[in-house]
């Protein structure tokens, strides 16, 4: 870092008014005085918006007349207004990067609304430490890098290939890549699709069809990625094919693995003939049930809500009620009871199709999780035993088939799946989204995107949803064709002093750090298009070998020291 | 909201209605009213002084009525754009009456009170309908009394209270008592006038308006006419002062609520009113219970309902969570009436299926989980927009294709479609956006059309 800077560095500081929202509440013209008296303040200016036109050309007008180096605003949020004043900086001339800003107003003017004084000691302070840290700053330019214009869709079922068919209706290339031998995932094994009861295997031929035609994908069967290399835009994807494994560059990647259904070994006497599962149940709908079936109990939360696997599964409720009507269809004087915890029959259609099932005489009967069901194996049949929490009874349901609804869980090879893309799982085995609420498609980490069950068990319409949702955020990257990242990044300022003890790597959110074997040995490598610029490795590197540009030691140092100074 | 504001590809038209669609996919004509604002949006920096002026206070529509906004007002504090908008129907100035006080405080000389609607005409090659939803009107249940009894509230409401910048700064503070705050509010202005009136005559006449009432009381300066208008005066004062002691000695007594009762299914799942589940309603009444035990944690709750649907990632353990340590229970049963009990407490009378008994309860407070219904709006709009609704007035759409509208080009997401959470409506905006986009970029190819 240059020494002497200090004979060119000429601040210069525009305090806003915020209309009243700060002048109401502070002393600006004390302000004012104070901060001329600051070290390298050469200009100071109050202005009543400075984020009105003319406060801004006032900025640009120092920039240019008074020959001011640094610019730094007293007002409100960089949040909001940061960029703004970046902005004008650049288009006066003056490099974007060589701006401060200091929020006077949400941490001074609101906050001690009742406390003049303070309030504008406060501010000083800020100003003061704000001031001392532009002295510091140096130019950063962003960092700009290629995205290959090519997806990889890892999972064929219903989510991938609604995703797959969406980017290449897009324009551009897919790849999909699918474990098993056909293209259709949990579909293959569905007999009919609800509400609307449409034939599962129709429905797949027709988008498998469309996929297979589109002159933009290539669909891999009996495949799978086993090596990803690389970040956003730049990625190294080794697939394993029947033939042969392919390096192929990719730019982005859905990761839309699905789950699979839980096999309750051991549960309420399951054999898969008499008891059996619901997956196994639309196989013998789809075959044609024997006729002299009249008596079917289904069982609820089988393997769910429970302390092994504590979340509701969403989705088998409505399984069971749609696999229930089909039943009546079939046999339609066969006796259909549902033993339930809560009938999780959210939403219009799903209410819609609960209703319509209660009319067509399938019966629900609500046990307590404390007192489950039983099931026993009775001559030719099983029988079902339960303490009808409403009725306050004991029954004994007789059966020719008992279906259990067990969960959808994580898939077998998730966590494998999650190493390999550095991404992470839940306590269910479920890969975590960005943030469960804002962001239920992303990952934390750029340039990987999540859809249907493998995020969470998801119904038709839901991973349709989904898999087109994942579709619309990795075109984002796509369609702009290069990744644009703010400068504020980690750099590794001082290579001597790391050890490539690997600490930073371990703790990095965003997987923008590896250790790689140089000359000088083992170093720590920043990705920069995928570093956020949070800190947290700078912050732990014990031997201060890692920096955050504009946020550096001697900054925030010098911030430090300023504050200490008159307090 | 922020991104969205500040993005360069997006042009922002709050405040503003469809009117026409003409066209088809890839190039439709769209008239756009943007309503007038009475505030130039070009100049308003959203610096608020105007409104900290304005002398007009009115029930402020975004914390449901429960506090107040003035007649110039932005939508809520953090809303985009800042832009301000002053209410016609209660503007002083826009009423005919002498005012005008905004457009002397505003700096940015932002305020127009002879802006006229303007219409604009948008050319665009897809249309994304994200209308929203309202909530259920629960008055519409005779039994509930939402109308009648001041501690029974709507989620929403309830949502307000418990925000630190709503209307009690997040305290669960009674409605009821905050009526009667409101009330000596009333009275004490009235008084200070009262007062103010005595303190002239006390000058003059140099006395105590006690002394001398007593003292007219006797017989005293009976033919005096300047007294006897200080002695209605200060009769006038008892009148005020009386009632006002007696509240301000109740108040003394006031709690926040601590007994909590949230009740699922206010008009969703009912056959008289819509019989959809509204899917997650459960959750934000386990979500407001947990946080209204986060601010006092000798609150509890019962939260009352037929199944507890907590069925997104996390939500079960959320609910265990809660009822573990939040002091929630889950009642199952549905509430067949509330009633009013003592200190306005509201009385739950409800059937626990498992124990199957009829019971009554007390509680403080009680929360109504209303129904997510079709936004008031949306038939015209879809009328314009030519779109099909299903029976309940939501945008059809089918499993297979979930953001698709009958009407090629036009696309639908979040809960104008169907009732959804926060997740699921984020991940249908994104799906709404790649549909859009694909009709764009075909028309791009086949047509060569530039956007």
């Amino acid at each position: 870092m240059p020494e002497n800077r200090d004979n060119d560095v000429r601040i210069g500081v525009f305090i806003c008014h915020c209309g009243s929202n700060i002048a109401g509440y502070l002393e600006m013209e004390t302000l004012a005085e104070y901060t001329e008296t600051l070290p390298n303040v050469t200009f100071v200016q109050r202005n009543l918006y400075t984020c009105s036109e003319g406060g801004i050309n006032e900025i640009k007008k120092a920039i240019k007349e008074q020959n001011v180096t640094r610019v730094v605003v007293a007002s409100c949020t960089p949040r909001t207004h940061g960029p703004l004043f970046m902005s004008s900086c650049g288009e006066a001339g003056l490099h974007p990067y060589l701006f401060e800003m200091v929020n006077i107003r949400d941490q001074c003017s609101w906050v001690h609304m009742q406390l003049k004084e303070d309030g504008t000691t406060k501010a000083k302070d800020l100003i003061r430490m704000g001031v001392a840290k532009a002295a510091l700053l140096e130019p950063q330019e962003p960092i700009m890098s290629d995205v290959q214009l090519r997806a990889l869709v890892i999972g064929g079922g219903i989510a991938g290939m609604t995703a797959t068919l969406a980017l290449a209706n897009r324009g551009y290339e897919v790849v999909l890549v699918e474990k098993q031998e056909a293209l259709g995932g949990m579909l293959n094994r569905l007999n009919k699709l609800g509400p609307v009861m449409t034939d599962a295997s129709g429905f797949i031929e027709g988008i498998t069809e469309k996929i297979t035609q589109h002159p933009k994908i290539t669909a891999f069967t009996n495949s799978q990625v086993t090596e990803v290399q690389g970040f956003i835009g730049k990625y190294k994807v080794d697939i394993e094919t029947e033939s042969k494994t392919r390096n192929i560059d990719i730019g982005v990647i859905i990761v839309a693995t699905g789950g699979r259904v839980f096999v309750p070994d051991g549960l309420y006497g399951y054999d898969g003939k008499k008891v059996v599962t619901q997956l196994e149940m639309e196989q013998l709908l789809k075959k044609g049930l024997d006729s002299n079936i009249k008596n079917v109990v289904m069982i609820q939360c089988a393997g769910s809500r429970n302390e092994e696997r504590p979340y509701c599964s969403r989705i088998c409720c409505q399984t069971a009620v749609k696999n229930a009507m089909l039943i009546k269809e079939q046999i339609p004087d066969a006796r259909v009871s549902i033993l339930y915890r809560d009938m999780q029959m959210y939403g219009v259609e799903n209410e819609e199709m609960f209703r319509d099932s209660k009319a067509k005489g399938i019966r629900y009967m609500n046990y307590d999780p404390e007192k489950p069901p039983e099931v026993k194996p009775v001559a030719k049949s099983v029988q079902v035993s339960v303490y009808h929490s409403l009725l306050g009874q004991e029954l004994t349901l007789p059966a020719d088939l008992v279906v259990l609804s067990t969960p959808v869980v994580a898939q077998e090879d998730a966590v494998a799946t999650s190493h390999l893309l550095r991404i992470p799982v839940d306590e269910n085995g479920f890969f975590l989204e960005g943030h469960v609420k804002l962001k239920p498609l992303d990952f934390a980490t750029d340039g990987v995107y999540l859809c249907g069950s493998a995020r969470f068990p998801a119904n038709i319409r839901e991973a349709v949803a989904q898999g087109l949702g994942a579709a619309s955020r990795a075109s984002i990257p796509l369609s702009k064709g290069s990744v644009v990242v703010e400068p504020i990044i980690s750099v590794l300022t001082n290579e001597e002093a790391c050890r490539g003890c690997g600490l930073c790597v371990a703790l990095c959110p965003y997987s923008a750090l590896e250790i790689q074997n140089t000359e000088k040995g083992r170093k720590v490598h920043v990705i920069d298009v995928a570093c956020k610029g949070c800190g947290v490795c700078a912050a732990t590197c014990y031997q201060h070998a890692l920096s955050i540009n504009s946020f550096t030691d001697q900054q925030l140092e010098a911030q430090i020291d300023a504050f200490l100074e008159v307090s | 909201m922020l991104d969205v504001g500040r993005h360069p590809n997006i042009s922002l038209m709050a405040y503003s209605e469809i009117e026409k669609v003409e066209g088809h996919e890839g190039n439709f004509t769209v008239t756009v009213r943007r309503k007038k604002r009475y505030v130039d949006e070009a100049k308003c920096t959203g610096c608020g002084a105007c409104a900290e002026k304005c002398p007009t206070s009115v029930p402020d529509a975004f914390n449901t009525g429960l506090g107040t906004r003035k007649a110039i007002y932005s939508y809520f504090a953090q809303g985009i754009p800042s832009t301000h908008t002053i209410d016609p129907d209660f503007c002083r100035q826009l009423n005919g009456k002498k005012c005008g006080i905004c457009q002397k405080t505003c700096q940015a000389d932002a305020i127009d009170f002879d802006q006229e609607d303007k219409i604009v005409e948008l050319d665009v090659a897809g249309i994304i309908i994200a209308a929203g939803y309202d909530v259920f009107d629960p008055s519409q249940i005779p039994e509930y009394r939402y109308s009648e009894l001041p501690n029974v509230l709507t989620a929403l409401e309830f949502e307000r209270l418990l925000s630190a910048s709503g209307p009690t700064d997040g305290h669960l503070d009674l409605p009821s008592d905050r009526a009667v705050e409101a009330e000596i509010k009333a009275l004490e202005k009235k008084i200070g006038k009262s007062k103010r009136m005595l303190e002239k005559f006390e000058k003059k006449f140099d006395e105590s308006s006690k002394q001398f009432y007593e003292k007219y009381n006797k017989g005293d300066y009976s033919d005096d006419k300047d007294r006897k208008k200080w002695a209605d005066k200060y009769a006038e004062y008892l009148a005020i002062m009386e009632p006002l002691e007696d509240l301000k000695k109740k108040a003394e007594s006031f709690t926040t609520a601590k007994r909590l009762a949230f009740i699922q299914c206010v008009g969703s799942r009912d056959f008289r009113f819509y019989p959809f589940c509204s899917g997650y309603c459960c959750m934000h009444s386990i979500k407001e219970a947990i946080i209204a035990h986060e601010h006092e944690n000798e609150t509890t709750s019962r939260i009352f309902g037929m199944d507890i649907r907590a069925i997104g990632k996390g939500f079960e353990e959320y609910k265990i969570r809660g009822g573990n340590n939040s002091n929630i229970t889950y009642v199952r049963g549905r509430v067949g009436e509330i009633s009013q009990g003592p200190n306005n407490n509201p009385v739950v009378t409800y059937e626990d299926t498992h124990e199957r008994l009829v019971k009554s309860q007390e509680f403080d407070m009680v929360i109504l989980a209303t129904a997510c219904v079709p936004t008031i709006g949306i038939i015209e709009l879809a009328k314009i927009l030519g779109v099909e609704l299903d029976k309940y007035n939501f945008i059809k759409t089918s499993p297979f294709s979930p953001v698709d509208t009958n009407v090629p080009g036009i696309f639908a997401c979040g809960c104008a479609g169907a009732p959804m959470d926060v997740p699921e409506s984020v991940a249908q905006a994104s799906s709404a956006a790649e549909r859009a986009a694909e009709i764009a970029i075909q028309l791009r190819q086949v047509q060569n059309v530039q956007f």
